[in-house]
């Protein structure tokens, strides 16, 4: 396929990376179907495949700034699993948008299935901006699964942005994000889910605060629907001078389950962590105050809940 | 014209039913400014929310230009053209100053009328539409937000809640031209509101006393009553020293 792509790959590649089309400039690789269907590289952005397990190897060249790195995967293969390594390799001072995410799309009465192994190694001073969505659609039986693993080096003083959405569609998932964080850097992660039907979503950050004034701040926004459960499962450890902040605001709606543990241990006098975690149902005094706007109870539920996972 | 007909509201205490409102009987006609003041706990909040349809009554009705609208729900009186402005204002995560404007006024409005309405509330659009409606907002700035929505939608009814509480002077001299400004074009407002001076700029004022309609009447006249029989527990009407506290 490469080039030509149909009206079913063009959609999954919109949800999930913003693309109308390969992209024409930066580096990219798409993968499809548990496999590489086109690839490119760019002035300061080099992918090779892996030889000994199946993913890519993604090096960006030290002090290279403004690229951009699109690595979809899209399956649209009723019962296939996919189990992928993709390692970053980030030079020093370098500056890059990262756009990851899988779109599933399952007809079919089998499970589809996508793993995704991230790490990312990130030299001192880089910042890496890492945009990853889940998505599931199709009206099959077979269950849409999505386990994406990342996990992240970051030596002083860099930085790294991430923002992981996963809005419906999602059968079961299982997202474990770790991070390691050298002097003076900095992560920022922002999660939103939405579950609904019987879907299970569940969430471990582990966060290692080692270098003297690193800091971390988690937000993650949940709606859990219907029947669905989500747990959320947070540690940060402070290990020096440091700052930790993670917030855990979920939403439930019908018969849902959420679950949150976030944890924070501090190991150093000068550890500064906290975390807040509220989970409830839409509050009644929202729903009121858009409904004195002329808003049906459906339509406030709707903005509010829309306005929480943007 | 709005009125009020025998409206009575009562909740379960501890000690048996708690009656918050009792037998209250008000007309608000076309083209007027009311104000409903009384010490805390008289019931103005609860009787402003009834005419909302927040707070449903347990006798007595709701009648707007003849409708009795007793029966509606929040959203369908809004739609009748009755806007209000909660005494404390509701955060929403997520949702900026300019998502909830244009909710309020059903449809995106233009630049100008962004201007226009923050800056009648003391706030310039620039800095404000692209805020979250969240804890980043003092409790004056979110209060002002929650005047503009109700002021955007023009309605035919107008309810604020101690629109004056936690607002500053510069801005309440902004906000008085605002509430002046409503008076006209056969709209009718009410504001509850211990201010001398939104007292005095309006047509009517009522003062309510444990859930009961004490005094109703021009605002200079019901003023010097309230003076001559109590300074001291009336003081705030006049000194205005507690301008910003809640009732
Ligand atoms: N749901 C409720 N349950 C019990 N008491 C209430 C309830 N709502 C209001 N009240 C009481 O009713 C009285 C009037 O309240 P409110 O209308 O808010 O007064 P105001 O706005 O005049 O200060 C107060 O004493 C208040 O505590
Ligand atoms: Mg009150």
């Amino acid at each position: 396929m490469a080039n030509a792509l149909n009206e079913l790959e063009k959609r999954l590649l919109a949800q999930v990376a913003d693309l109308e089309a390969l992209p024409q400039s930066g580096a990219f690789n798409l993968r499809e179907n548990g496999k590489g269907v086109a690839r490119g590289n760019s002035a300061g952005v080099e992918i090779t495949p892996k030889t000994d397990k199946s993913g890519i190897d993604i090096s960006v060249k030290a002090g290279v700034k403004g690229e951009s790195v699109h690595i979809p995967v899209i399956m649209t293969e009723s019962g296939l699993t996919d189990l992928v390594y993709n390692d970053f390799y980030i030079g020093e001072d370098a500056e890059v948008v990262i756009v990851a995410g899988c779109g599933i799309d399952n007809c079919g009465s089998q499970k589809s299935q996508h793993d995704g192994i991230h790490a990312f190694h990130l030299a001192k001073g880089s910042r890496v901006k890492y945009i990853e969505k889940h998505i599931g659609t199709g009206v099959g039986t077979g269950g849409r699964v999505l386990n994406p693993v990342t996990e992240i080096f970051m030596d002083d003083d860099s930085a790294f942005d991430m923002e992981t959405v996963q809005l419906g569609g999602v059968t079961t998932s299982v997202r474990k994000t770790t991070a390691t964080l050298g002097k003076g850097a900095k992560l920022n992660i922002s999660e939103r889910v939405l579950t609904s039907e019987n879907q299970t979503a569940t969430t471990y950050f582990e966060v290692d605060l080692v270098g003297k004034n690193s800091s971390v701040e988690v937000v993650s926004r949940s709606v859990a629907r219907d029947g669905s459960v989500q747990e959320f499962v947070s540690e940060v450890r402070g290990r020096t001078a440091c700052f930790g902040r993670v917030e855990c605001d979920g939403i439930m709606m019908d018969n849902a389950v959420i679950r949150s543990s976030p944890r924070v241990s501090a190991e150093n006098v000068d550890a500064e962590l906290m975390h807040e975690a509220a989970i409830g149902k839409i509050a009644g005094e929202q729903l009121v105050k858009l409904e004195t706007l002329g808003l049906s109870k459906q339509d406030a539920e709707a903005m509010i809940i829309k306005g929480f996972l943007k | 014209m709005l009125q009020l007909r025998n409206i009575r509201y009562a909740v379960d205490g501890t000690d048996g039913k708690r009656t918050i409102l009792d037998g209250v009987n008000l007309d608000f006609n076309d083209g007027e400014q009311t104000i409903i003041t009384g010490h805390n706990g008289s019931g103005k909040t609860t009787l402003a929310k009834i005419i909302m349809g927040i707070i449903t009554p347990n006798d007595g009705t709701v009648v707007l230009d003849g409708d009795d609208i007793t029966g509606l729900s929040v959203s369908e009186r809004a739609r009748r053209g009755i806007a209000f402005a909660f005494q404390q204002p509701v955060r929403f995560k997520g949702l900026t100053v300019g998502d909830l404007l244009e909710a309020a006024r059903g449809g995106k409005p233009t630049r100008a009328e962004l201007c226009d309405c923050l800056s009648e509330v003391g706030l310039c659009a620039v800095d404000y539409i692209d805020r979250e409606l969240s804890g980043n907002l003092s409790g004056g700035e979110l209060k002002r937000i929650e005047i503009a929505m109700a002021l955007i939608r023009k309605c035919r009814v107008s309810v604020f809640d101690e629109p004056e509480a936690g607002i500053d002077i510069w801005s309440f001299d902004r906000l008085s031209g605002a509430f002046a400004a409503l008076k006209g074009e056969g709209r009718i407002s009410v504001l509850v509101s211990h201010q001398e001076r939104i007292m005095r700029g309006a047509d009517k004022l009522v003062v309510l006393d444990g859930g009961k309609v004490a005094r109703v009447g021009a605002p200079d006249e019901v003023l010097k009553h309230i003076r001559s029989v109590s300074v001291s527990a009336c003081g705030r009407l006049a000194g205005g020293e507690n301008n910003g506290k809640r009732a």
